[in-house]
Parts: structure tokens; C-alpha cells; sequence
């Protein structure tokens, strides 16, 4: 064994071409590092195509935990000519290139091994159809990539095995392919590589798993029943999932379906849907990205104004515009916390994982119906369509629907007199009623127009204004019941923060440990809510700077911190990353360290941290 | 003044339908439309026709759009909820409400502003979607609530007050249902209650999407003598095609037509509609001769009214996802939420 040679750390990277049936060979090799209890971190790089363009998967390992995208690859699987360049000049000093020697070449990197497979020709040996041998290619590749970072076999064997339960057919011709890369690597390699993959248990208990499909079961247990939706990258696969999972969880004893799925024509017939059906009484979803959301505005300023419980998840993707369809982002932060004309203030909700996803959608649906009001679930491209390695989700069985301050026929007899928006209960929350309800008792119009409190239409600016500012209170109220930050206090004595919210968070915790290291003890604190609660202001108020870390060019989370907490602009120092690739720690310790050595006082605020991250 | 109830003061000898209310007992606020509005008068006659079915009215929803004729949810059905929502999207609200619960009458309103112009789409996708609802279009060819704008219904070279001349062609509502696959479509006016009334009753008890666009004319801004959309106009030109009877399910038929000429329907809870057929070559029936035959009368200038097409046999969209019988918005969190054993097989599947 050589002894330059590293376990567990280390990250692939396959270099496809869309449409050439890579992604199932690659999600099976992060599977299989996975399975060997080990975190992986894999992120597909896709692009907004059907076939024929790049496309790139890449999987980090880290036995140690982290979860970040990790620039500097030491295993290159390069098998697109056409990005050959870019991926060669990717792979670390002493890393490694595979690469489809049928067509020998060579690279111009003396500091890189390189192992060509004939990948091409070895499939024109075994196979005739030449779907098959396309396809068998990227199972070759992984055969012969297993043996050279000794991915464990009996794994490989056993996921492909499960994969293919239902068309056991393919069971055999896919662990030959693995066998024929294993026997070309072993015959023509002497040494293994020098990045390596042994069991581990680090992620022993964990599952691997998108936010969306995450979200999609948050909302099955929440019990939503109605999910309405139009098509768009990347938050398709949350109601694909849905559907699947309410295939299986939601049907009654006839085989028929608690749950209705409508595809409607458009984004404003989508969220009209769900309105539609909040205000009748189900716990109704869609989910969109960016382009949807803002076709969805006016309908969310209606559901505010007329206070209809709304759940929207928002995956965003790269703005503005159509922008960047499959690259993530974080940039509708300011237009979903004010969506809509006139005043308008909407509950949103950060998912720093797939796990999150799941609580949080459960949480949107208890919000959305407690508060009466939108809530939107901000996910984006990176937690909800690539697979994280988190916690196994959980449920309380004995936890309870919160479903609001709804009134039935039986309250409708009981008190004397309803009106719709009244604050009886000084919380600025009014009682509501399901059509239907009650024979006599109840009925009020809904309107979208200036209303007293009993829904009736009024000009009279004293009244509506009064009503604005009811529901103002609400939404202030809210923050009350938002869920609370995540903080990491390293010292009680540093006046250095850090702020961020979502995908972020693994490159962010990634970067604090390195920074503690170099000994720059910084606090840290992920936003997990909109209205920001009082833990939030009081993580501002004790810090002298703090870094706002965010994925979009405007700094959008610290314009709302700054606009909505009143916290001096000087005091948030913003740290911006928008390229649309997932974050890694090195740009965050990278950025952070050039403000430090920019700015003494910034510097002289941070203190050597007592507890390392 | 902008919202009137009405005084609950009523004549002691009213009819009573069998569930003891009066037809008062099915109207809403006073109305703000003009004087001699033809929505007043379509209010009316759904007033009249949920009274005569005998509908608790509280288990009506009644939606709408934006617009003079959106606004009139409110002059009916008091008990009912009631929701007027934004321009055009009518249809999608309507859709999502129909999915939480299939077990109300989901009653719309539009206009021709709010239906072919701005929400043309909704309409057309709540068709193919098979909703089960009523659809009722007021349809006066005007913008009304913005004084007089030609709609996307205004005939074309139908002339405005001012006499600019309407350069493009009307859409024919009635039509494009037909083709989208609504089940039920009629056209009628305003003006004549004793076609509209049973129109809407028959409509409100059919098992599918509805349409009904009603002719009702804007006595402010559409109703000059070279509009195609006035009361003179529309009396003079209306074609009635056939004329129908609803007869509810537990009545015997009674005819006042004469006989040999009618065809009975069955609606879905069996109740019945008869058909007396007033132009010959008219089958409502058959979708491509209703089709054809519309585009011929129209062409000359007539207001085909009556009922225009009829599909016995539709399916309504909970038909079509297999939803299960029971409401999705009573359902309990037991029947909902899979728990966490489930959970847990859930978990292995992604280890």
C-alpha cells in the first residue's frame, strides 16, 4: 500500500453526455459508498436538455461528515470528448482520469494518472444491440472504478439486485458489465488509486435522499389531499413524488385515492387550484420555482388579503428570468416575502435539508392553517433534487393536525353572532367556516376587494385600514410560532457572527471548523423562518459584524434583515455566491478570510473559539 | 352605501318549498347594478330555480371572477358561501374548491370579459377537466365596470356608443364548449325567464360542466340600436332552437306543448328534462351537427338559444382522478397521515 494513499475523503466526478444513461450507473456508485456507511454527497450538474449536452455527476466522500460540494477532483470518470479540456484540468496533482480508450489520446497533465478503459470496444464484444452497449459502457466504467477505489462488490451486487426486483432480467447482463470492468482494471492496473473507500459507520442509520422526495412525504403526513401544479425545474419531482407516495399511503379500502392531483395549464391555474381548495376546508399545495412564483403573485396577494391558508413550495432555481432552469439558487427571497402588490408580508420557511424538508412541509400546512395566510416552503435546486445523507426522518404519532381556529356546525349554534374577520381573539387570527358548514349560520363572502369584518364591501378607508392592520398583527404574531434558528455558539466572546439559511449550511459549518482552526472563533446561526423571531435579533444585537452567506448577487437575506430588524447595514457583511453550483466551504473560509485581512476591525472582533466546531 | 342587506320583512302567504323556505328566503344583498341590468334579472331567475329545485341553499358554493356580473354571487343564495376571487381565474378556484369537497353546487358566475378575454384559458381547461359545475356566462359583449371597452364577445362590426366599429371577430362561447367537450350547453337572455329558469335548474342538477351564457344586455353601455347586445336586438333575432321542461325526479310529466314533437333526457339523479324541438333540423345530440348548425344561424345574424348540446353520459373529473367517495376536506388525520411505522419502511427504502 502506497503510502500517500487516503481513505474516505476523496470525490469523483463522472463526465457524461445527457441522454446516454449515465445517472443510474452513478447514483448506484454513490449508493454503493454510501451503503459501505460512508457520507457522500453526490450533485448532479445537469443540464436544461433532453440529450446530446454535457452533464455532470460528482460524489464526494468524507468520512468525517462533510456534506458540502468540495471543489478539486481526485477521480475523473471523463467520458465526453467534448468537455475533455475542462475535465482534465479539474482532477488534483495526483489524482486520476478514466476515460474511453477505444479512441486512445493524451492528456496533457503529467501530474494525473490516467487509465484508459475500451470501454466502447469492450461493449461491441458482449453486446449486439446498441442501446445496450451504450448503456452497459457506463456500467463498465463503475465495474472498473469499483476495483480501483475498492468499492465493495458484494454491495454493488446487491444494489443492483434490489434496482432491478421488478425486471429481474436485467439482473444478470448488469453485474456482468461490473465483472468486465473489474477484470480489465485488474488485468492492465498493477496498483489501485491512491484515493480509497473502505466501510465505514459514520453514516450507519442515515438515509440518502432528495428534499423533494423529502418535502413530497412532509406533505403526505401533514395530510394534504390536494396538490395542483404546472410543470417546471426543478420542483416537478415533488409532486412526482407525492403522487407515488400517495399511490401507495392513500388509498381507501376500494383502491380509490384520498388524494387529488391535478396538472393544470398554467402556474395561475395551479395556485388557483390551491386556493380553491384551502378555502374549502383541504390542506391543499403546489409547488413551483421562480418563474411560477411570479405568475403566482397575484394569487397570493389574494390569499393574504382574504386570509386563505396557501402552501407553496418555492425550489428555486437561478434568476431571473428564465435563468439558469437547472442551476440552484437562492434569489426569491425578497419576492416571496413581499409577494404581490399593495402591502404584503408572507411567512416563509427554510429547509437546510432533506430532512428539514420533510418537518418543514409538515410545519407549512400547521402555519399556513393556524395563520390563515401563504406560507412558503424555500427549498431550492440543490436540497430538493440532489440526494442527502441525513438523519432517518421521523414522526410522533401522537402529534396532532393543527388545523386553526375553524368553526363547526355545532360552535356556529353555540355563539351568537360570526363575522369572518373579527379579532375576537386579540391575536389578530379570525374564526373561519367551510362552505357548507351550517344551514343558516356561517356564509360570508370572500373577496379579493376592500371588506368590513364581515366580509362585506367597503369603501371606507378607516375600516380597511383597520383590516390591514389586523392582519398585520397576525403576520407579526406569527413569528411567535416560526421555528427557531439553529446556533452554534463557538465563544461567548466573539463579536463575529455568521448568518445563513438552506443549501448553505454544510459548506458553512465546513468553513467555521477550518476558521476555528486557523483561529478565528466566529458564531453562527442558520435562519430557519420568516418573520425573523427574537433569537435572530438578539444573535444581531450581541455581534459587532456578522457575514450574511447567500446564493444570489443581491444579498436579498440581508436587505431583509437590514429593512425588516433595523439592524445598522454596516453590521451585515454580505457573502455572495451565485454561479448557480452548489457552495463549497473554501469559497466561504476563502471569502471570509479576505474580509478579515481587508478590515482589522472585522478581524479584531472574532475570538479564539473555546469549543471547535 | 355599498352593501345593503335586505330587510327581513316578508308577505306571510310567500310559497313555501318543502324545506319551508321562501323563494326570499334564496336572495342575497340588495344589488349595486344599473337599473334594468340584465344581471339583476339572471339573479332572479337563479333565485327562482334553486328555489323550485328545493336546494339547501347553504350547500351551494358560489365563485366568481372580477367584474359587474362577478359581483352578483352576492345577490343571491345568502346562506351560501360565497367567493369572488380574481379576473379571469374563476374556473381554477372552482376546480380546487370541487376537489375538496364534490358534494356542494359549485356555482359560477362570469362575464364575457372575465371568460373570453382574460380567463378564456381557465374556461377551457375547467371543460376538458370535465368540473363538475355550473357555468353561467352574463355576457353583454362590454366591459361594464370600465365603461364600455368592446369584449372579446362583441360582435364584429357591432358598433359602441360612439360608433367605432368592433374590428375583430366574437368569440362564440357556446361553441368553443362545445368543442372542448362540455356536456351541457345552452345559450339564453335575460329577458326570458321562462326559458333561463329551467336552463338553470336542469343545469345545476347535471353531472358534468354546464354552460350556460346568458345574453344580458348593458343598459348604460351596450344597448344603442347598432349593438348586436341590446334588448331590441336580442328580441328581434332570438332563435330558439328547442325549448326545455325540468322535471324533477319524483314529478309525473306534464306537457303544455304539443306532443310528437319532444324528447325526454335523463339527468344523472333521475330527474328529466323534455325537449320540444322548435327548429327541425336541430339534434342537441350530436355535437358536429349542433356545431354546424349554430355556424349557420349565427352567420346570419340570429341568437341561437336554447339548449344547444347535451351529453347524457359524462363523467366529472373525481370520476376521472378516482378519488375516493368521501370529501378530501373531511377527512380524518387517521386516513391521512401513514404514522410512523410506515415511516420507518420508508426510511429502509432509502438506506
Amino acid at each position: 500500500m502506497p503510502s500517500d494513499c487516503t481513505f474516505n475523503e476523496f470525490v469523483l466526478k463522472f463526465s457524461n453526455v445527457n441522454g446516454s444513461g449515465s445517472a443510474s450507473a452513478n447514483l448506484l456508485c454513490a449508493k454503493a459508498l454510501f451503503r459501505m456507511g460512508l457520507p457522500v454527497t453526490p450533485k448532479n450538474i445537469f443540464p436544461s436538455n433532453i440529450q446530446g449536452m454535457p452533464t455532470w455527476y460528482e460524489i464526494r466522500v468524507s468520512e468525517a461528515g462533510h456534506l458540502a460540494r468540495r471543489d478539486g477532483i481526485d477521480v475523473m470518470v471523463a467520458m465526453n470528448p467534448q468537455t475533455y479540456a475542462k475535465d482534465i484540468a479539474a482532477v488534483v496533482p495526483g489524482g486520476a482520469v478514466i476515460y474511453d480508450s477505444t479512441w486512445p489520446r493524451t492528456f496533457d497533465r503529467k501530474d494525473i494518472e490516467v487509465l484508459g478503459i475500451p470501454l466502447a470496444r469492450l461493449c461491441a464484444e458482449h453486446w449486439t444491440d446498441l442501446r445496450q452497449r451504450q448503456l452497459f459502457k457506463n456500467i463498465v466504467y463503475l465495474g472498473a472504478l469499483a476495483r480501483q477505489i475498492e468499492i465493495d462488490g458484494e454491495i454493488l451486487e446487491t444494489l443492483i439486485a434490489e434496482q432491478f426486483k421488478n425486471k429481474p432480467a436485467l439482473i444478470e447482463p448488469n453485474i456482468k458489465a461490473i465483472e468486465i470492468g473489474r477484470a480489465y482494471a485488474r488485468d492492465h492496473f498493477t496498483t489501485r488509486l491512491k484515493v480509497r473507500a473502505r466501510k465505514a459507520t459514520t453514516a450507519v442509520g442515515k438515509i440518502l435522499i432528495s428534499g423533494n422526495e423529502a418535502a413530497a412525504l412532509g406533505a403526505i403526513y401533514a395530510g394534504a389531499t390536494v396538490a395542483a401544479w404546472y410543470p417546471i425545474t426543478p420542483s416537478t419531482s415533488l409532486i412526482e413524488a407525492f403522487a407515488r407516495f400517495a399511490g401507495r399511503l392513500r388509498k381507501d379500502p376500494r383502491g380509490k385515492l384520498r388524494a387529488a392531483i391535478v396538472q393544470a395549464e398554467d402556474e395561475l391555474a395551479a395556485v388557483g387550484m390551491t386556493v380553491g381548495a384551502s378555502w374549502n376546508g383541504a390542506r391543499a399545495f403546489t409547488a413551483t420555482s421562480g418563474p411560477g412564483i411570479s405568475l403566482m403573485s397575484e394569487f397570493v396577494g389574494l390569499a393574504y388579503y382574504s386570509e386563505i391558508p396557501l402552501v407553496i413550495f418555492n425550489i428555486q432555481r437561478g434568476g431571473p428570468s428564465t435563468g439558469m432552469p437547472t442551476r440552484t439558487q437562492q434569489s426569491d427571497i425578497l419576492a416571496c416575502a413581499y409577494a404581490s402588490h399593495g402591502d404584503t408580508r408572507h411567512v416563509m420557511l427554510f429547509p437546510g435539508d432533506p430532512g428539514e424538508c420533510f418537518e418543514l412541509a409538515a410545519d407549512a400546512f400547521d402555519l399556513a392553517e393556524r395563520l390563515q395566510t401563504p406560507v412558503f416552503v424555500m427549498s431550492d435546486l440543490d436540497i430538493g433534487m440532489n440526494d442527502w445523507v441525513v438523519d432517518a426522518l421521523s414522526w410522533d404519532d401522537d402529534r396532532q393536525f393543527d388545523r386553526g381556529k375553524v368553526l363547526s356546525a355545532a360552535d356556529l349554534d353555540e355563539i351568537g353572532d360570526f363575522a369572518r374577520y373579527r379579532d375576537v381573539d386579540g391575536d389578530g387570527i379570525a374564526w373561519r367556516t367551510i362552505p357548507g358548514t351550517h344551514p343558516t349560520k356561517g356564509a360570508f363572502f370572500t373577496r379579493g376587494t376592500s371588506h368590513t369584518e364581515t366580509g362585506a364591501y367597503t369603501e371606507d378607508g378607516t375600516i380597511n385600514a383597520q383590516n390591514l392592520d389586523r392582519i398585520a398583527r397576525k403576520i407579526e404574531f406569527a413569528s411567535a410560532l416560526m421555528p427557531a434558528p439553529a446556533i452554534h455558539n463557538v465563544s461567548e466572546k466573539s463579536r463575529l457572527g455568521i448568518i445563513n439559511f438552506g443549501a448553505t449550511d454544510p459548506a458553512v459549518r465546513e468553513a467555521l471548523k477550518a476558521l476555528a482552526g486557523q483561529g478565528h472563533g466566529i458564531n453562527h446561526l442558520r435562519i430557519k423562518a420568516f418573520p425573523f423571531g427574537p433569537e435572530i435579533l438578539a444573535f444581531v444585537e450581541r455581534h459587532d459584524y456578522l457575514f450574511v452567506v447567500e446564493q444570489n448577487r443581491d444579498a436579498q437575506m440581508r436587505h431583509l434583515l437590514i429593512a425588516e430588524a433595523a439592524i445598522p447595514a454596516h453590521k451585515l457583511i454580505p457573502v455572495l455566491s451565485y454561479d448557480g453550483m452548489p457552495l463549497t466551504a473554501d469559497f466561504v473560509r476563502t471569502a471570509i478570510l479576505r474580509i478579515l485581512s481587508d478590515d482589522q476591525r472585522i478581524a479584531a472582533t472574532s475570538a479564539t473559539p473555546i469549543t471547535a466546531a | 352605501m355599498t352593501h345593503i342587506a335586505k330587510p327581513k320583512f316578508r308577505h306571510p302567504d310567500l310559497p313555501v318549498n318543502r324545506l319551508g323556505l321562501t323563494r326570499r328566503d334564496y336572495e342575497g344583498v340588495v344589488s349595486t347594478l344599473c337599473a334594468g341590468c340584465g344581471h339583476d334579472s339572471i339573479s332572479a331567475a337563479i333565485i327562482q330555480a334553486c328555489f323550485e329545485l328545493e336546494i339547501a341553499a347553504h350547500r351551494i358554493a358560489k365563485v366568481s371572477g372580477i367584474g359587474c356580473s362577478s359581483k352578483t354571487t352576492n345577490y343571491f343564495a345568502n346562506t351560501a358561501h360565497g367567493f369572488n376571487s380574481v379576473h379571469g381565474r374563476m374556473p381554477s378556484v372552482a376546480t380546487g374548491a370541487n376537489l375538496a369537497n364534490p358534494d356542494l353546487i359549485y356555482l359560477g358566475v362570469s362575464g364575457d370579459g372575465d371568460t373570453a378575454s382574460i380567463g378564456l384559458g381557465q374556461f377551457c381547461h375547467a371543460i376538458r377537466r370535465r368540473l363538475n359545475m355550473v357555468y353561467i356566462v352574463e355576457n353583454n359583449g362590454t366591459y361594464g365596470l370600465t365603461k364600455g371597452q368592446f369584449s372579446a364577445t362583441n360582435d364584429k362590426r357591432s358598433k359602441n356608443r360612439r360608433g367605432v366599429e368592433n374590428l375583430f371577430e366574437g368569440i362564440d362561447l357556446c361553441a368553443l364548449a362545445i368543442e372542448m367537450g362540455a356536456g351541457f350547453v345552452a345559450r339564453s337572455f335575460s329577458g326570458d325567464k321562462h326559458q333561463l329558469v329551467p336552463l338553470i335548474k336542469a343545469a345545476i342538477t347535471y353531472h358534468g360542466f354546464a354552460l350556460i351564457d346568458v345574453i344580458s344586455p348593458c343598459v348604460t353601455f351596450n344597448n344603442h340600436p347598432t349593438s348586436t347586445k341590446s334588448y331590441d336586438y336580442v328580441r328581434d333575432h332570438n332563435f330558439m332552437v328547442d325549448r326545455i321542461d325540468f322535471v324533477p325526479k319524483r314529478s309525473e310529466i306534464k306537457t303544455q306543448y304539443e306532443p310528437g314533437t319532444s324528447v325526454e333526457l335523463t339527468l344523472h339523479d333521475g330527474s328529466a328534462l323534455k325537449l320540444y324541438k322548435l327548429a327541425d333540423d336541430y339534434d342537441p345530440a350530436d355535437r358536429g351537427q349542433s356545431l354546424a348548425s349554430l355556424d349557420r344561424y349565427d352567420r346570419d345574424g340570429a341568437v341561437s338559444t336554447g339548449l344547444l348540446y347535451f351529453d347524457e353520459n359524462q363523467t366529472d373529473l373525481h370520476d376521472l382522478l378516482a378519488t375516493t367517495d368521501q370529501p378530501l376536506n373531511a377527512a380524518p388525520q387517521a386516513d391521512l397521515c401513514p404514522g410512523a411505522d410506515q415511516l420507518e419502511a420508508i426510511n429502509a427504502q432509502y438506506r
